[in-house]
This record gives C-alpha cells, structure tokens and sequence, in this order.
C-alpha cells in the first residue's frame, strides 16, 4: 500500500520540488547576495578615522544577506520541515520533552531580565539576585539538600561540577582517589564526565530486572574510589529501591555519590534525593521544568549538594546575609565568604534566561501541581507500558512499575526488521519517534516517554499507531523498511555524511585560500 | 493546573488498565519511609497566568535594564540592537519547542539551519570547519585547550595575559584536574600584548598559545608573527574572539594563521540576559582536526531518493558512542541561540555587518575622543574595535557606583575582575556599540566629570 502511495506521488512530480504547502528551500548562501542587507545602517563613511591598528579587514568575508522578507520566509519555509512538541507528542524517553508554556517566553523577555548585564553593579541586579534564590529554594526543597551551584550551563556541564566538587572535597581531606563507578545503564555523559575529570571509570552490572547489582558495586568498593555515578529513577525506567543501601556503602567505602537528575521529573514532591543519601546530582531545567530545547539547547543544569560538597561549589553563586539581604559571591569576595571553592566553571551566572522559565513553570504549578505532574507523568508511562506489552516485549515489565517511561525491545519483530524501521514507521504515522538503542543493556531498546502534558486522547492514538506498527514488524512487513514515506526527506545517507564529511557549504571560494574538506581527502 | 490535561475520570480509566489503585501506588517501589505524603511544606500553592506574570514583573523591576541608562558595559558580553524578525523567527514553535535533530527527516529545518551556522561562522572565523555550537565562549575556550592537548599530545597551555580573567578562571578551574599546566598573568595597562613573550615562552612541551582578539583592554595585535613560532614549536594557536561583530571590520584570525578559534556569539542575536544562555562558537582551520573537535557537527548528505539533505554525523567522537573516550562530554548545543545568530547575520549580511563594524567603531572613537578630554581621565589604548580602556584617577569600582545612582552604567572597573591587582584599579573597559547614541557619550563624560570633581 505504501509503495503504491509513492508511486502515485512519483506521477505528479512538480518543477519545483515543491509540494502545495510543503516547500523546498535552498541555502542562504544560494538565495543571498553580498550586495543585499536586512538592516537599515549608515553607509561607512571613507576616510574615517580608525584605531584598528593596521588589521582593517580587507578581503570579503563571503556572508550572503537576505532582505527583511526573504530572511522571515526563508526561516519559515525551513521551521516546517521539523516536528516540534507544538505539533505533537514527543516520547522521547530520558529526554523528557512537554509543553513549553508561552507564558515562560514572555516572562524570559521582560526587559529587566533579558536587557541585564553580567557585570552590572549589583545594586542595579537586586531583582535577577532574587530569581536566583527564589528558584534555588524550591530546587533545595524538593531536592532536600544543603546548598545548590546554578551556574552549570547544562544537564553534562553540571555533572562535571557535581564530579569536580567530589574530586575537590576528597582532595581536601588529603584523600585523593581514581576511580569513579558507573553503572552499565548510565547516560554516556557519565563516563565522558568523569574521565574529563580525570578520573578512571569502572562499569557495575545490572541484575537481570534492570537495577544496579548492588553486590557487585559493594565488592568493587575500596580506598581508590571516589564515588559512583548513579541514575535513580534509572535509564531502564525504573526506580533504584535500593538506592539508600547504594549511597549507605558508598559513604562508608568512603567514597561520595553523584546522582544523575536527568529523570528528576519522576519524582518530583514525592521522594528527595537527599534523603537517598545523594550528594550531588544536576537537575535538567529544561527537562523537569520544562525550558525550551530550541533544537538542541541551550540546556541548564544546577547542581544541588549536601553539606559536606557545599563549600567546593564553583563561582560565581548568590547567598543570603544574615540581616535578609542578598549578595553575589565572586572572586572579589570568595576569600572572605567562600574560601575552598573549586573555581569558577563559566564566564557568568549561569542560563538565567532559563531561570526565569523555570521559576515562571514552578510557580505555576506550585507545590501540589509539581506532585501532581510527577503522578501524571508516571501513569502515563505505565499506560502505555500495559497497553503494547502484549504486542511489544517489554524486558523489565515484571519489575516493578515503571516510573516516568517504558521500555521495550525488539523481540519478537521479524527476521530483518528493527527498531529503527519501527521508528520510522512512527513518522509516517505522525509522531516523533521514541528514544532508540538506548540503554544499551536492552536490545533493540525503545525508550517511551510521554510526560505529563499528554492527554488520555492523546495517547490512545500513539497506542493505536504502535500496536499497528508492532504486529507489521512482527509480520515482517518490509514497507516499513523504507519508511518515512511522507516525511519531508526520505531515509538519509548517514554513512555518506561521515565518510566524506562535508561540513560547510562550499560554492564560493573560501577566503585565505582556506583548504577544504574535499580537498583534504576528509581524513 | 492548566498544563495537566488528564481529567480524573481518565486517571481512573488509566488505572483500571493498568490495574493499579492508585497513582500513588505506582510509586511503590520508594521505599516507606522516604515517600512524601503530601506537598511539601513551605511551599506555595499552583498560581493563575495573571498571578505569576505580576510576580516575575516586579521581580524584573527591580533590576535597571539597559535600555534605562546610558550603557557602556561591555568585557565579555556586548548590547546590539537586535532585528524584531529574529526574536519572531526562534520564537516559531517548530524551531522554539524542538529537539535535538535526532531524527533527521522530520527535523530538516534545524539541521539546515544548523549547516548554513557551520558556514557562516567558519567564514567569519577564516576557517575551514565550525562546529554546531557550545555552551558559551569560556567553556569554548577550555574545550579548544583540551583539544590542543590532544592533537599535540602535550599539556602546557600559555595563556596571554589580555585572556578575560573569566576565560582564565574557567580554564584553569578545569586544568587543575586534568593535570593540563596553566601559565598567565594579568595584564599591564601601559605595555603593549605580550605576544613577544608569549613567542618566547613557547617550548617542546607547550600545547598551545590562546590570544584574545581584541582582547579584554580592548587591544587589538597582529597574530602573524605568533602563528609562526607556534607552527614552527609544533604548537597551536588558540584565538578568542568575544564581539564576533569585529571581525566585520578586522582580520579574521584564521586568516592570520590561528588553528582553532573560538568565542562568544551573544553579541548577535541573543542578547544580555544576565549572562546566559549564551553561544560559544568554535571552529578550526585545519579540517584535519575536525575529528578531535568537541560537540555537535551537521553534515550534508542525500536521502533514498537523492535529495540533498542534511545529518549530525561524526559522532564518532561524542559521548554517547565514545563514553569515557569521547571528545568532550558535552551532549547539548545551544541550538536556539545559533538560530538567533545565523538568522540576525544572514539579516545583515556581509554589507551589514561591514556597515555595523563601521558604526560601531565610529562610536568608540567618538567615545574615546570625548573621555580623553574630561579631567583626570587617560585613555589606555592606541588599538581597538568597539571597547577600549581608561584609567580613572581613584578606584574605579566606587566610580562604577557612584554612576549607576546617576543611571549611568559606566563600563567594568578592572578592579573587579582583577581584584587582587592593585595597579589596575584605576582602570575602566569602556563598550559602545551602535545602541550607544551621541547623547549617552556625552552623560557618561558629564557624569565623570561631576564624580571626579
């Protein structure tokens, strides 16, 4: 039936490549001119007076421009090419994707947050001081822990900031160690993270129902090492119920335990980290609470600590006076307030532009609306959990209930077909597919996230589309091998795009006489 | 609760598959004593849209935008009028409320767009490849050391002393656990860049040379000479640029030998924000190296029909195939804040952003012209773009203060970035741009000119 679809497709093509309202569009570099601007500015003036010390720029750089209207279509044309959570659900399991409320985007824009120096004086940043706080104490209270660090500028940058204030508080006690553990089932960021730290990473097992083999992390401990990083509720959906038994040994090896908060949205108001025994463990604003992932980031990660990681927190960070008072922390004064800190891990304060989001989200729901998006987020999972396991294999479905998303693989499909083709399947059926081949303990792994903000109605449909699409995978229907049909691309050559990368568009000359890739043989 | 669309009837239907009793039930698996009951204590209750707007506007006002004052603070971040098409351009819901192009028939427009990124910096840059973007420019910065490290095999970075002390904090807060040797002192306001000495320096350990241009006085050097005792050291050279809006007026780095660039790109597009999000850019010249690169790369491609089309490729190197081998452990980009770049450069193009460069360096020298003439002020500089230095006769610190009761935001006293260098207490980094009008210049130099009285 699908082929026979294209081929009528194939009968009607058009000139243009177009498709009513599906268009083509070419690159800037194609449609520009260097002769065309978008921006009323003064003409240079020649001859004027210049202090650029001899490095004037003389050579074209080889920017195209686009007028006003042709930059607004041209950006247009392109944002219809994507799938976006305001089009549809979005299961993609650890990545979390919800509504993005536009109240947050007007809020982000008021001039006092949006048009605000880094490096105002501070009594002109009373207010940005205020959000800082303000967020960071509900973030301490959901979290029960001692102090947060906001400045990370991503869920992998505050992983590194939770590692760097473990390698910082295990140095200053004249104990420094080597090893971090990280389970098997853990983001890949973990082992990037640590080894970035420079620490060895070791991996722990799971047990066959998906958590951490807690006696084989109690056999590795020792004096060599630092700590383990642990994903709780953990990447196979699952919560780690033996996580106080986890942190209770770690600690008394000596060692510190990061936990990984990228799935914090599970158990959010239900259970704290901090009493868990964690001592560190970032927290993914834009995923929890809902920040806009624009594509790709940016992201924000604060970091919260227990008391005895805080005084290692990086610069620059807000604290509260004892007369009320709120004050910035930063070189100038951490001597005398905040003297074992590990440095500074960036430039400014942090995403504030997505503190302003977050705060604005929480508000919003407040205390019993965060209780009630974590239930929601749970029940949603565990419907669909209950309503493909007959059609879908699901390796952890005895193990418990899955908390914020469902697991399955790939058993069962037909002899050639993968999940992969099931998610392609999926485009064509109008949703974004799910999470794919990871963790990597599952095979064929398939990740269902639905979140919250999915209705009942909502998620009848994906049902009705995976079911449809498990039993063409279990019958071996090879049209799902060549799916998306009607995606605005067919499959794409990513084998082509790494053997010979091209990376740039490169119709013009480049300037300096600049090798290019090709050129170079792409090695 | 208007972002919860279930309705209790449907939880129950829910349920009922399920078979559970309760939401609460599913969350069996914490153990009993570490479930909460309720909402937690000390927090407050859900609020209407109205409620929270009112909240966060008066939070907003407490602080003075910069649109209320006569601005001139620059170091690191810069105030440019950005087109009203940008800010409607990210703010569509398909670019806004989308992933990462994980999936990239169905994300065409972020992938595309991410490619015509790529080309836009890499020749603003004079490179061969850039990559889809980082964090912000200090982590770039400390990304591009690392990466010196790894296709030199060495791990002494010599930093100049005009690197904004932020960029050096951050770096060196890495190196100290990475076992990667740091060498930088701060800077003098009279001496010329050290570039000389940095040459110098350099030995069979160094790894790389990183230069800031302009660089955080304002100064701007010729990087020739210092590329070449790189090369000829087997060393790189690092270049960092934090007002890409000068390289529409001075040479590209690239162009003068640099291997791997790398900066902010906040100053188009993207705006103040207190600081972030931001974008860092990162690009080198030599495509060779392209494989020790951190962070995201699109690559263009065909489909099953032979339709150009566009792909993350070379992830090879990252985190979630690499782990503990990766290149970087960085996972997200700042892709939004790329659009906003890409869409306000392709705006201006290469005649706008000329004209741009003109006017904002136009503005600083008026500036410059107009501060030297008030009493007890020297301006440091003979080089710069858009930010130059003065020296304050008293701490410049209290001045900064003392102006901004005069809703004068006067530039960033050196004192606060360097706080233990008493010779550079007197100074001040003055930025003007093209927001800047010729009546704000003149409140700055009234303005000073009554506080040093």
């Amino acid at each position: 039936m699908h082929e026979g679809a294209n081929e009528a497709l194939d009968s009607h093509r058009t000139v243009t490549g177009n498709r009513a309202l599906m268009l083509e569009e070419r690159l800037i570099f194609e449609i520009g001119s260097h002769e065309t601007t978008g921006v009323d500015l003064p003409e240079p003036q020649t001859g004027a007076a210049n202090r650029l010390g001899g490095l004037a720029r003389s050579e074209p750089i080889g920017l195209p421009g686009l007028s006003e209207p042709e930059a607004v279509r041209h950006y247009t044309r392109l944002s219809r090419q994507n799938y976006a959570i305001d089009l549809g659900l979005f299961p993609l399991g650890s990545c979390t994707m919800k509504h993005n409320p536009r109240l947050n985007e007007k809020v982000a824009r008021m001039p006092g947050f949006a048009d605000v120096h880094p490096l105002q004086p501070v009594d002109t940043v009373r207010g940005a001081l205020e959000v800082i706080d303000e967020l960071a104490d509900w973030l301490l209270k959901l979290t029960g822990m001692h102090s947060v660090a906001m400045t990370p500028k991503a869920g992998a940058h505050g992983e590194l900031c939770g590692i760097l204030c473990i390698r910082a508080a295990l140095e200053a006690r004249g104990d420094p160690r080597e090893v971090i553990l990280v389970p098997e089932s853990a983001h890949g960021t973990n082992p990037a993270t640590a080894a970035f730290a420079g620490y060895r990473v070791e991996n722990i097992p799971a047990t066959p129902e998906g958590r951490v083999d807690l006696e084989a992390l109690k056999a590795r401990l020792g004096p060599d090492v630092a700590g383990v990083m642990i994903t709780n509720p953990n990447t196979c959906g699952l919560f780690e119920r033996q996580m106080k038994a986890i942190s209770d040994a770690v600690h008394a090896a000596g060692g510190l335990v990061y936990c990984d908060g990228a799935n914090f949205n599970a158990i959010v108001g239900r259970v704290r980290p901090g009493d868990l025994g964690v001592d560190a463990m970032h927290i993914n604003l834009h995923k929890t609470f809902s920040t806009p992932h624009g594509g790709g980031g940016p992201g924000s990660g604060p970091v919260v600590l227990s008391e005895a990681l805080a005084p290692f927190a990086p610069l620059p960070f807000v604290t509260r006076r004892a007369d009320g008072t709120l004050d910035l922390i930063e070189e100038e004064n951490a001597g005398e307030h905040h003297p074992r800190t590990f440095g500074r891990m960036t430039a400014f304060h942090g995403q504030m532009g997505m503190f302003t989001r977050a705060l604005a989200y929480i508000l919003s729901h407040g205390a019993d609306g965060l209780r009630q998006a974590s239930g929601d987020a749970v029940l949603n999972a565990n419907y669909i959990l209950r309503s493909l396991d007959d059609v879908l294999d699901a390796p952890f479905g005895d193990s418990g209930p899955c908390m914020h998303e469902a697991l399955f693989s790939d058993k069962g499909f037909a002899e050639g077909l993968t999940t992969l083709d099931l998610a392609k399947g999926m485009i064509d059926e109008g949703f974004h597919p799910m999470t794919m081949y990871f963790p990597l303990v599952v095979h064929g792994a398939m990740l269902v996230e639905p979140t919250e903000t999915e209705s009942k109605a909502g998620l009848d449909q994906l049902v009705l589309a995976l079911r449809s699409l498990a039993q063409r995978a279990r019958d071996g229907d090879e049209t799902l091998k060549t799916a998306p049909h009607f995606a605005p691309r067919r499959r794409l050559d990513e084998t082509l795009a790494a053997r010979k990368p091209v990376l740039a568009w490169s119709g013009l000359p480049a300037p300096g006489g600049v090798p290019t890739l090709s050129e170079q043989g792409g090695s | 609760m208007r972002y919860l669309p279930l309705t209790e009837a449907d939880r129950s239907a829910m349920l009922e598959v399920i078979g559970a009793p309760s939401v609460d039930a599913l969350f069996a698996d914490v153990p009993g004593g570490l479930h909460l009951d309720g909402p937690i204590e000390g927090l407050p209750m859900h609020a209407s849209e109205m409620a929270v707007e009112r909240h966060m506007r008066r939070l907003s006002k407490k602080n003075l935008a910069a649109a209320d004052a006569a601005f001139f603070i620059g170091a690191g971040a810069y105030r440019h009028h950005v087109p009203a098409s940008v800010d409607h351009i990210i703010q569509r819901g398909e670019f806004l409320t989308a992933y990462t192009p994980y999936q990239p028939e169905i994300a065409q427009g972020t992938l595309q767009m991410l490619f015509e990124f790529q080309s836009q910096v890499a020749r603003l840059y004079g490179c061969a490849v850039a990559n889809a973007s980082m964090y912000d420019g200090s982590t770039a910065c400390w990304e591009a050391i690392a990466m010196a490290g790894r296709v030199t095999r060495r791990n002494k970075a010599l930093l100049s002393s005009g690197l904004h002390p932020h960029y050096v904090s951050t770096a060196r807060t890495m190196a100290k656990f990475t076992g990667d040797r740091l060498a930088c002192e701060a800077p003098q306001l009279d001496a010329a860049t050290d570039y000389a000495a940095l040459a110098d320096s350099i030995d069979g350990e160094t790894s790389c040379v990183v230069v800031q241009y302009p660089d955080i006085l304002g100064r701007i050097g010729d990087l020739t000479g210092l590329a070449d005792a790189c090369h000829a050291a087997g060393a790189l050279l690092i270049a960092v640029n934090t007002e890409p809006v000068a390289l529409g007026g001075i040479r590209s780095p690239g162009e003068m030998g640099a291997d791997i660039l790398v900066g902010e790109g906040q100053s188009l597009g993207v705006g103040l924000q207190f600081g972030g999000p931001y974008l860092g850019l990162f690009a080198v010249r030599d495509p060779r190296h392209v494989r020790q690169m951190p962070g995201r790369l699109c690559g263009e491609t065909v489909d099953a029909e032979g339709k150009r089309g566009f792909v993350l490729t070379l992830s090879t190197r990252e985190q979630h195939i690499r782990r503990e081998k990766a290149t970087s452990n960085i996972c997200t980009n700042s892709g939004l804040c790329a659009l906003a770049f890409t869409a306000h450069l392709t705006l201006l193009g290469e005649k706008g952003l000329r004209a741009l460069a003109a006017e904002n360096h136009r503005l600083a020298c008026l500036a410059a012209d107009r501060l030297a003439k008030v009493p007890g002020v020297r301006v440091v500089n003979d080089t710069f773009f858009n930010e130059f230095t003065v020296e304050l006769p008293g701490d410049a610190r209290q001045i900064v203060r003392d102006l901004a009761e005069r809703q004068v935001l006067a530039g960033v006293s050196l004192g606060r970035l360097y706080p233990d260098q008493q010779a550079l207490s007197g100074g001040l980094v003055v930025a003007v741009t093209e927001t800047t009008s010729e009546d704000d210049i003149e409140t700055l130099a009234a303005a000073l000119e009554e506080v040093l009285r």
